[in-house]
């Protein structure tokens, strides 16, 4: 990796008796879509507003293309967009005003950088009379991408923009950064939803204030450090107490219709498994190999003690 | 799980307009008593809507309904009494604490005093939460904030509880925790009606309808709906039917 975008060194910050960031440090390169995966409290909106120059951190170094995060704040505050976790817009003015307000703070107009937004804010344009307040879910977010995106930013910063929003316009929104992503553009992006950071370029998976791991998500994957089955029958609800008492087992979460039960290898066989199930009743027991998902991933790290 | 064919809901023709904008178009489901019923949609497809008028806070513009075997226009206070409400935003006070949460909507549903301590004590030790008692809900994970809001709406035994879009913002090991109570809630014969925007949970619906545009585009079980749409996740089912 060349010149990092962004560069963050054992950064920490402390609210009272709570640690929201322990000890992070990552580098993220230019033009990279790197996501920060985690629950709500795992320390992504601090981190994201400690990279805006919105919040002080209490150690640690971190820098925007260069610019540090304290010295240098009016700099990045230039060369970065930020769309806050909550809708942060002026609900009473229009949305055409919304962006001109962004525009104008920035010496900056509309027609100027129109071409950058255009794909996004044409979908809204029809809407441009109306009070953002009055907008729906999808059309907030792209109103507040376009907000943070009419200054022509180097560096975007995303925090949770999916949250709350339906499948379908989280979609949407995936498919707009990807093509956002093709104009050369950092961004640094945060959710919940652990499905999606299969659309990144690499991911930090964060709980508590720490990042458990960082990688692509196919080596977060790849490294899962268990056996995986998929097991089916007409009850889940007494399927997932009965396999929990299995031995052998590491541990057991319910996907869908299906429940993935961990082992180590050959600690195991389906067939054994299998007889079991029906011993104890179930009906239609089905029982398949599966790979982990992120979530299965996610879980894993989340229980097994730290590193170092 | 078994299901009885007795129906805790009855909707037909469910019509919801606000001024000329039609919320509700034309509703017709019913909801088995003991089922988990998935209430999907996209953002502004009308689910809100419905789940208050179903939920006797709000009058339907036509139709007829029935909740857990009280009409809805005549016997509103017999529907709320014997439903359960939990939000996405909650419904616990942040200064208020755990006990006193409990005590209050005990209270607010006409259960005793002897009731509410014995009840209240049975469901701490079930949490696990015995250490939190005398503490305020907003110093408590939101986690067990979920799981105490979902336990508060179930205190007074409702026939029904209604979960709108309860996930929201939890690890999965927590959300997976929460599930493990709704399916213990469902085996305990509480009909459970749910909305959420997670598509993997909608898989752990025994039925689930997809609202569009203030319609019901599809009702089904998800076996089903993945057949009948050859995609193999709801989550493309939904898209499929959801985007425009």
């Amino acid at each position: 990796m060349s010149v990092p975008s962004v560069h963050v060194q054992q950064l920490t910050k402390r609210f009272k008796d709570t640690l929201a960031l322990d000890d992070i440090s990552f580098d993220v390169g230019r033009g990279e879509l790197f996501g920060f995966i985690g629950p709500d409290g795992a320390g992504k909106t601090s981190l994201f507003r400690i990279l805006t120059t919105l919040l002080l951190a209490d150690a640690g170094i971190c820098t925007v293309e260069g610019f540090d995060v304290v010295k240098d704040y009016r700099q990045i505050r230039k060369i970065s967009g930020y769309m806050p976790g909550k809708f942060s817009l002026y609900q009473d003015l229009t949305v055409e005003e919304n962006l001109k307000f962004f525009a104008t703070i920035f010496g900056t107009t509309i027609r100027e950088n129109y071409d950058l937004v255009k794909e996004i804010y044409q979908q809204i344009e029809p809407f441009k009379n109306r009070k953002a307040g009055k907008l729906s879910g999808g059309m907030k977010q792209k109103l507040a991408l376009s907000c943070a995106m009419i200054h022509k930013p180097e560096v975007l910063f995303l925090d949770e923009p999916t949250t709350g929003v339906d499948a379908v316009s989280r979609l949407e929104f995936w498919e707009m950064l990807k093509r956002l992503k093709a104009s050369g553009i950092t961004i640094l992006v945060s959710t919940p939803y652990m499905d999606e950071a299969s659309l990144c370029d690499r991911v930090a998976l964060m709980q508590s204030g720490r990042i458990m791991t960082i990688s692509t998500p196919q080596e977060v994957i790849s490294n899962y450090p268990l056996s995986l089955l998929s097991v089916k029958s007409g009850d889940i609800y007494t399927l997932l107490g009965e396999l929990r008492e299995y031995p052998g087992v590491h541990s057991v979460y319910a996907f869908g219709q299906s429940a993935h039960v961990a082992y180590q290898k050959n600690d195991i066989t389906p067939e054994s498994l299998h007889f079991f199930l029906k011993s104890k009743g179930h009906k239609q027991v089905e029982i398949i190999e599966t790979v982990a998902n992120i979530e299965d991933c996610f879980m894993e790290l989340m229980t097994s003690p730290m590193k170092e | 799980m078994s299901l009885s064919n007795e129906n805790i809901i009855t909707v037909k023709n469910l019509v919801k307009k606000f001024g000329t904008f039609v919320a509700n178009d034309h509703l017709t489901f019913e909801v088995k008593k003991g089922e988990i019923f998935g209430f999907l949609g996209a953002n502004g497809a009308g689910k809100t809507t419905a789940i208050k008028i179903l939920c006797g806070l709000s009058y339907p513009t036509s139709g007829e309904l029935s909740v857990a075997g009280f009409d809805i226009y005549t016997q509103r206070e017999k529907v709320k009494k014997n439903i359960g409400y939990m939000s996405q935003r909650f419904s616990l006070y942040d200064d208020l604490t755990v006990f006193e949460n409990i005590r209050f909507y005990g209270g607010i549903y006409g259960l005793r005093k002897k009731e509410i301590d014995s009840r209240s004590h049975d469901l701490m030790q079930r949490l696990g939460f015995e250490s939190a008692r005398n503490k305020l809900i907003r110093d408590i994970p939101l986690g067990w904030k979920q799981k105490l809001a979902f336990s508060v709406a179930i205190l007074h035994n409702p026939k029904i509880v209604f979960l709108d879009e309860p996930t929201g913002g939890v690890d999965p090991i927590t959300r997976r925790q929460f599930w493990d109570m709704i399916f213990e809630a469902a085996h305990g014969g509480i009909t459970v009606f749910v909305t959420t925007h997670y598509m993997d949970e909608a898989e752990y619906c025994d039925r689930v309808s997809i609202m569009v545009d203030g319609r019901i585009a599809a009702l089904d079980t998800p076996d089903n709906l993945k057949r009948q749409f050859s995609a193999p996740s709801m989550n493309e089912v939904f898209i499929k039917l959801a985007r425009t």
